[in-house]
């Protein structure tokens, strides 16, 4: 028995793993080279029981310029601009430390966006907790949206959007995800790859010390030991949450898009999960060559800190630049101007050659340029040859009698009022906390179904389009059925995108699951994977970044399977504001999109908000989506908007996708938005009023042959379904609510809970 | 000739870009204005603009009042050149003395985005001079140290003075006597904390911030 074996445990490796180690390297590794391996073949980092999976999601378009594998995936939108996006997770150091957590969340994904070139132009939160009412659920909740709006409103980015869920599934390991969207011209466009022998590696930025170091392997690819509320065994794992500065990130921002205006860095990578192990290694690997690191070159915070601690550190706001000898001058003159510190800490290396002639570049640590080597290992061998695992999967034992336990039939005698005044619950207490406006790019912002943003920004090529940002997610779909409810949220995504004008362009996801050592977790992300494999492929969307967060467990419990969507929409032109949700007096509710499911049953309420949040019933069935019919249905509603956005005159007066709480809750939605009631009629059953079913829309219009004559062009079914008027929303035959009870619960529910 | 107007920007300012895509739509020319300059020669008029001046860590604008554009920025404002900090950029005019009173935290200690209703309480200033007296306007604010405060003998002093020139007509951050913006002697140095720039186009919900831009280019072409 080797005398490491309990060291490779200790930093997560596993014995068959440290096997494999032996292998790459013909010896045993010390302690800084397993290490190394430690972070850089943790599950966070090397996807190792997710990428047999993700390989089957679509990935190319025409329009596609970077997809998954890179920093962030990025799209051509048109007028010479690139957009790039990405999103992640930041769920366990949330769950630890809640402010820190979220800040470097947000932190982290600035980096990957700036990293390709492009200007981070606004960010999203996702935020998923347990049970509203528990005391540290609430102390979660401020802290989190303190640390986002903490971090984004200095380092200068706006939050203009994101979703606020809450689901006892979530009890004791929160969910922290949060997608970054940037823009750049199309040329200045960056890969992280080391090239060129006899260039230099430049760290920028912040100093190293010993704060998040294993937070990829301790923290972020463990389940959490304690039961409800997490508190003691887990505390001890506070020291791997890594701490923010944005001020210093808001530095490394302009100096590092400085340096790529000027063009003085060969190639460019952030440091974030596994801080310097995955820089070097990956930016060495990607370009065939090899890399020496002088560890005691890299500036440090505090004295004593040993080599493995160096190159494991997650200390934030740091990048490593690819500069040739030539420019260090002018690089080093550049970040002088802003503050941030720049120094050479390695030389890129020419390759050594295997028996058929192909480059190995070797990742060596060494103290001293010249000094004695400490880490000699192959870059590629950290960096893309992490074991491939193909786990066990195992269809939850549990489904069936789930799906048998359908609330659908039992929907009748529900409260319909209560029910729909308990489920309007707006999040502006929380977004009134983030900047949503700087960059004067805003059209529409936090609250809406999507947000709609002018693509432009400083350094920007001049130009009159739009994009649109959703992010989208379903555990309650996804528990009952994980394939068909990610394909829904997929199809969500593009309903939300489609009510700002907007044609959905590309996803990105983040996969937040249990335990991938659990065959029904297993079975519930590869169930996922193909649900939106063949929700974008009907769709014709490609996948062009992800994220997976598994080990989302705690006490052994898994969360329900929680795939969250961001989907990027373009508009044509944006030059007046398209119509809201808010409705004008007097004018005909029409809903749009097909009225019933295909079927004996026409309106599926399993994994609805009515059923779980109200009914408390999580089984039954879930709906089906007709996919051709929501693209028309879509296509229809974005046409629409998009005429209005473009300054034409529009035949809509307000528009509103049918989401989660279905029918009832948006039209609760509109009538607290506008302080406008409304007469509904012709809603058959509670069923039609709380179904989920995306790709129906409400709109109000004053033109209704009009509309009724486009619906028809474009084969899309059209129902007039009410009108406005009046402070009271009367769903005839339901329910009867005061607009001011209504707007009352939006506004106050969640700002309750923040002064609680 | 257009006025050309300094936006100043310290190490975390943010709102700079911002400020120069909003004065140069108005037909103003705008041009950075880093911290290190000494010399503001060829500037009819100056905005420093919103962000977290050397990230504010130790109290808004504390920092920022030491770096060497200060002094050049104190010598314009004495040359009765007109000077406008919106937000973090009125916190550093409290900071340096150029304006009485200090930016507290609002009083929900949180921080504040979205929508604020101004009345216009005075037109002598470099930023209200186009308005009318009770204009409303709506201005987004952004912050969360805007809760202005400042001695009994000072407040009596502004109100006697005619250097209250904005109010919040419903106070959303506790600051005293609903002020948003107040100017100095003269009315060419003026802080607020909404941002006028945040309204300078329908498109953006809002154009009510085009008066007060509008105000100060005027001021500023009467020194081209």
């Amino acid at each position: 028995m080797s005398p490491l074996e309990p060291v490779h445990r200790a930093l997560g490796l596993t014995d068959a793993e440290y096997e494999e180690i032996l292998g790459v390297l013909g010896r045993e590794p010390n302690l800084l080279e397993l290490s190394l391996y430690g972070v850089m073949w943790s599950e966070h980092c090397s996807y190792k029981s997710s990428r047999i999976h993700l390989k089957r999601l679509p990935t190319t378009g025409p329009h596609v310029l970077v997809g998954p594998g890179e920093n962030a995936g990025v799209i051509d939108a048109g007028d010479n601009i690139a957009v790039a996006i990405r999103i992640e997770s930041h769920n366990h150091p949330s769950a630890i430390e809640p402010y820190q957590g979220a800040a470097t969340g947000v932190g982290g994904i600035l980096r990957d966006i700036f990293t390709m070139g492009a200007r981070p132009l606004a960010v999203m939160d996702p935020l998923f907790f347990g049970d509203p009412e528990d005391a540290r659920q609430q102390w979660l909740l401020n802290g989190v949206v303190s640390g986002i709006s903490g971090y984004g409103n200095s380092v200068g980015v706006p939050t203009v959007g994101g979703e606020l869920t809450f689901d006892r599934c979530y009890q004791s390991n929160p969910l922290v995800n949060v997608l970054c969207v940037g823009a750049l011209p199309k040329e200045r466009l960056v890969l992280g790859i080391a090239s060129g022998p006899g260039n230099l590696a430049v760290l920028l930025g912040s100093a190293t010390g010993r704060d998040g170091i294993g937070g990829v392997s301790v923290l972020a690819s463990a389940g959490f030991e304690g039961a409800d509320g997490a508190e003691s065994l887990d505390d001890a794992k506070r020291p791997s949450v890594q701490v923010g500065d944005p001020y210093e990130e808001k530095r490394l921002i302009e100096a590092c898009l400085a340096l790529l205006d000027e063009g003085l860095v060969v190639g460019i990578q952030d440091l974030g999960g596994a801080g310097l192990a995955c820089a070097t290694s990956e930016t060495a690997a990607r370009g065939h060559v090899g890399m020496d690191v002088d560890v005691n070159a890299i500036p440090r915070r505090e004295p004593g800190m040993e080599p493995w601690e160096v190159m494991t550190s997650e200390s934030q706001e740091r990048m490593l630049a690819i500069i040739t000898p030539e420019n260090l001058a002018q690089v080093e003159a550049l970040c002088k101007r802003w503050e941030v510190r720049a120094t050479v800490i390695g030389h890129v290396m020419e390759p050594d050659r295997d028996a058929e002639g192909e480059p190995i570049g070797r990742l060596r640590i060494r103290d001293g340029f010249d000094g004695p080597i400490l880490a000699d290992v192959p870059a590629s061998s950290l960096a893309d040859d992490a074991p491939l695992y193909d786990r066990p999967m195992a269809r939850p034992a549990q489904l069936d009698a789930l799906h048998a336990d359908d609330p659908t039939n039992d929907a009748a005698s529900v409260d319909v009022a209560a029910a729909i005044t308990q489920l309007v619950v707006g999040a502006r207490a929380v977004f009134s906390q983030y900047d949503h406006q700087l960059f004067l790019n805003t059209v529409v912002g936090p609250g809406a179904d999507a947000a709609l943003l002018r693509l432009a920004g400083p350094g920007l090529p001049a130009s009159e389009r739009g994009m649109a940002l959703s992010t989208d997610s379903n555990p309650r779909w996804c528990a009952l059925d994980p394939r068909a409810g990610t394909a829904a949220t997929v199809a969500e995504g593009v309903a939300n995108v489609a009510t700002v004008g907007a044609t959905a362009k590309a996803v990105v996801n983040c996969l937040n699951f249990g335990n991938p050592e659990h065959p029904e977790v297993m079975w519930q992300l590869s169930e996922a994977v193909d649900g939106m494999g063949e929700a974008c492929v009907a769709l014709g969307l490609p996948v062009i970044g992800g994220n997976v967060s598994l080990y989302n467990e705690s006490g052994g419990t898994d969360i329900d399977p929680t795939p969250v969507i961001g989907t990027l929409g373009l508009v044509d032109t944006v030059v007046a504001v398209p119509p809201s949700l808010a409705w004008g007096d007097d004018q005909a509710i029409v809903l749009l999109g097909t009225r019933n499911e295909d079927g004996a049953v026409p309106h599926h309420l399993g994994g609805s908000r009515l059923s779980v949040d109200v009914m408390g019933r999580r089984g039954g069935q879930l709906f089906s989506v007709d996919y051709e019919d929501l693209a028309k249905t879509c296509g229809l509603v974005a046409g629409l908007v998009s005429d209005a956005a473009a300054g034409k005159p529009s035949l809509l007066n307000s528009v509103h996708d049918v989401g989660s709480g279905g029918i009832a809750v948006a039209l609760a939605e509109s009538a607290a938005a506008s302080g406008v009631g409304a007469r509904v009629e012709n809603l058959e059953s509670v069923a039609e009023l709380f179904t989920e079913r995306p790709g129906r829309f409400l709109v109000t219009t004053t033109k209704l042959d009009v509309l009724f004559l486009a619906a028809k062009e474009a084969g899309v079914a059209a129902e007039v379904i009410g009108r406005t008027g009046g402070d009271t929303l009367v769903i005839e035959g339901h329910a009867e609510i005061s607009v001011e009870v209504l707007r009352n619960r939006r506004d106050n529910a969640v700002a309750e809970l923040l002064d609680a | 000739m257009s006025a050309t107007i300094g936006v100043i920007v310290y190490p975390g300012t943010n709102c700079e870009h911002d400020a120069v895509l909003a004065l140069e739509s108005l037909g103003a020319t705008a041009q950075l204005v880093f911290h290190d300059q000494s010399s503001l020669s060829g500037l009819d008029g100056l905005v420093i603009a919103g962000g977290f001046a050397h990230g504010d860590y130790l109290r808004p604008g504390a920092i920022a009042r030491f770096s060497p554009v200060m002094a050049a920025i104190e010598d314009f404002a004495r040359s009765g050149g007109p000077v406008v900090g919106i937000c973090n950029g009125f916190q550093v005019l409290c900071e340096s003395g150029l304006l009485p009173g200090a930016l507290q935290k609002n009083k929900g200690l949180r921080f504040l985005c979205e929508d604020a209703t101004l009345r216009v309480a005075s037109t002598s200033s470099v930023l209200t001079a186009q308005a009318t007296l009770d204009q409303e306007l709506v201005v987004p604010i952004n912050h969360f140290s805007g809760c202005y405060t400042c001695d009994i003998d000072t407040l009596r002093q502004l109100r006697e003075e005619d250097r209250i020139v904005l109010r919040y007509v419903d106070n959303p951050n506790g600051s005293v006597d609903d002020i948003a913006g107040i100017a100095n002697e003269t009315g060419n140095v003026v802080g607020l904390m909404p941002h006028p720039e945040r309204a300078y186009r329908d498109l953006l919900g809002s154009s009510d911030g085009v008066v007060l831009l509008g105000s100060l280019i005027a001021a500023a072409t009467t020194r081209v």
